[in-house]
């Protein structure tokens, strides 16, 4: 059976040439970046260069710049790091975020969550309002993993700008899908991850502005400007830049193609299938998600005949989650429960096809249909 | 969590799917965890299921718990089928992840309503 991944935002295969130019860092250049020796100094020199990189991609300087090991840590060291007295969040960001202000509550801090309109999307007037005299910083994600909608993160940081407040962006979904300049929106601290652009899991990046203080999470031989200690990931590192630099190099080429198949496959769903909406911003979103909600049927059930069939996408349904709690992104959009359950993401990728797509169009109405006959929601 | 080849066999070829326009007994349940339904409609002819008929909005737990549900009353006495459980439909199941042992209440609970509505008359 063939095999369909439409579940990028939740991670990548690594690129080939990703692969390739890791293979040397385990085997041949493999020296601990805080040696002294030729074999020490040819692993700094690929920390340096990879760092220098990453910088690039997003309008830093390479020493403003820390590795970690992926989105979460970054969030973590970000929100731990310089949260204190109040902080203002959305109520649509990635659980890092949202578990960590919970733990900052537990500790003392005081968070105000801001609520998004129908189409997920922050009101910059909301933040500016929540700012008190404690407020510290505020986090606003770039964009959001569920529904894709894009945050008017520009104007989020002139306003921190203006009253002196740090600002943060969870940039995990939007790195290397849209444009990112952290001088130009006022991001104080950003946080990246390699896995969700096509490189090795396991490593990511915070962006913290020159003269930011932060408290570390990792105390310990003082790597990473003494801001995360631990022997760098060298291999992972190296496979991050370098699926960064990719990433940047053919932007316009992937948003191209991935807008092309996320817009056929939108139009092809509510042309087959009715009682389909579309979830998110209509134009304000990430080139690669489609998020639909198929009223009367549930959401595990459609994602498993996908899978019967060989498709791969995710859901926001109650069904599917551990603790049975329908997506919190969804609720905040204020969808009914019984509308949440039916939402389904697709996320794509620089390998999907046209032909992948239409197969997609080909078997989906007939698995609504199914699971609508078995529904006792739906309409007789 | 996985679901057993069975779970898999009813949530995809669900058995006895459907209404019946002149049901002797209709029982529908909502499922207060997740938000779940589930209908059951039974024709009883001389203390006997005759017929059953389900619908489900749910997970594929629930789908393929109301479809063995259906298989397991069809032919039964009243009492026999009132008797029937949430572990006895997991069980010929094969077993559901714990996690979704909430969803096998759903059917079993929506064909004793269904009984109960028709004991009632
Ligand atoms: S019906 Fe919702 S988890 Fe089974």
């Amino acid at each position: 059976m063939k095999r369909i991944y439409l579940d990028h935002a939740a991670t990548t295969a690594v690129d080939r040439e990703v692969v390739q130019t890791m293979m040397p860092y385990f085997t041949e250049t493999y020296g601990n970046a805080s040696s002294l020796h030729s074999f020490g100094r040819d692993a700094r020199n690929a920390l340096d260069a990879s760092r220098q990189t990453v910088a690039d991609a997003l309008g830093a300087h390479a020493n403003e710049i820390i590795f970690t090991s992926g989105g979460t840590e970054s969030d973590n060291l970000a929100l731990k790091g310089v949260g204190k007295g109040h902080i203002i969040t959305s109520s649509i960001e990635h659980p890092a975020i949202l578990r960590t202000c919970k733990y900052l509550e537990d500790h003392g801090c005081d968070v105000t969550y801001v609520p998004v309109d129908s189409y997920g999307m922050v009101d910059p007037g909301d933040v500016e309002s929540a700012i008190t005299d404690d407020t510290t910083l505020i986090s606003v994600m770039h964009a959001n993993n569920e529904v894709g909608t894009i945050q008017p993160i520009g104007k989020i940081g002139s306003i921190a700008k203006d009253h002196g407040i740090l600002f943060h962006t969870d940039a995990v979904q939007s790195f290397g899908k849209t444009e990112i300049d952290v001088q130009r929106m006022n991001i104080d601290l950003l946080s990246v991850s390699s896995h969700k652009v096509y490189g090795p899991k396991g490593v990511g990046a915070l962006y913290i502005r020159k003269g930011v203080e932060i408290e570390p999470l990792l105390h310990g031989g003082g790597h990473e400007m003494g801001m995360r200690a631990s022997t760098e990931n060298i291999p992972g590192i190296v496979g991050f830049a370098k699926a960064a630099s990719l990433a940047i190099e053919r932007s316009e080429q992937d948003t191209r193609h991935l807008t092309g198949l996320r817009d056929m496959l939108i139009a092809g769903v509510m042309d087959s299938i009715d009682d389909v909406t579309l979830n998110g911003h209509p134009t304000e979103r990430l080139p690669n998600n489609a998020n639909l909600r198929f009223a009367f049927v549930e959401g595990e059930s459609l994602l498993l005949h996908l899978d019967m069939k060989g498709i791969a996408v995710s859901t926001g349904s109650a069904c599917s989650s551990a603790s049975l709690d329908p997506s919190h992104v969804l609720l905040a959009l204020g969808l009914a429960p019984e509308d949440i359950h039916g939402s389904i993401r697709f996320t794509l990728g620089r390998e999907n096809t046209e032909s992948e797509i239409s197969y997609v169009l080909e078997v989906l109405p007939e698995i609504v249909g199914k699971l609508r006959a078995i529904s006792p929601l739906a309409e007789r | 969590m996985e679901y057993s080849e069975k779970v898999l066999d009813h949530f995809a070829n669900p058995r006895n799917v459907g209404e019946i326009s002149d049901a002797d007994g209709v029982g529908t349940v909502g499922n207060p965890t997740c938000g779940d339904m589930t209908t059951v409609y039974i024709r009883v002819k001389d203390g006997r299921i005759t017929d059953i008929k389900f619908k489900t909005f749910g997970c594929a737990a629930a789908i393929a718990t109301a479809s063995m549900t259906t298989e397991l009353a069809l032919g039964k006495t009243l009492d026999e089928a009132l008797a029937i459980g949430r572990n006895d439909v997991a069980d010929a199941l094969d077993g559901l992840p714990p996690v979704k042992m909430h969803c096998s209440n759903l059917a079993a609970d929506a064909l004793h309503a269904a009984i109960e509505e028709c004991m009632a008359k």
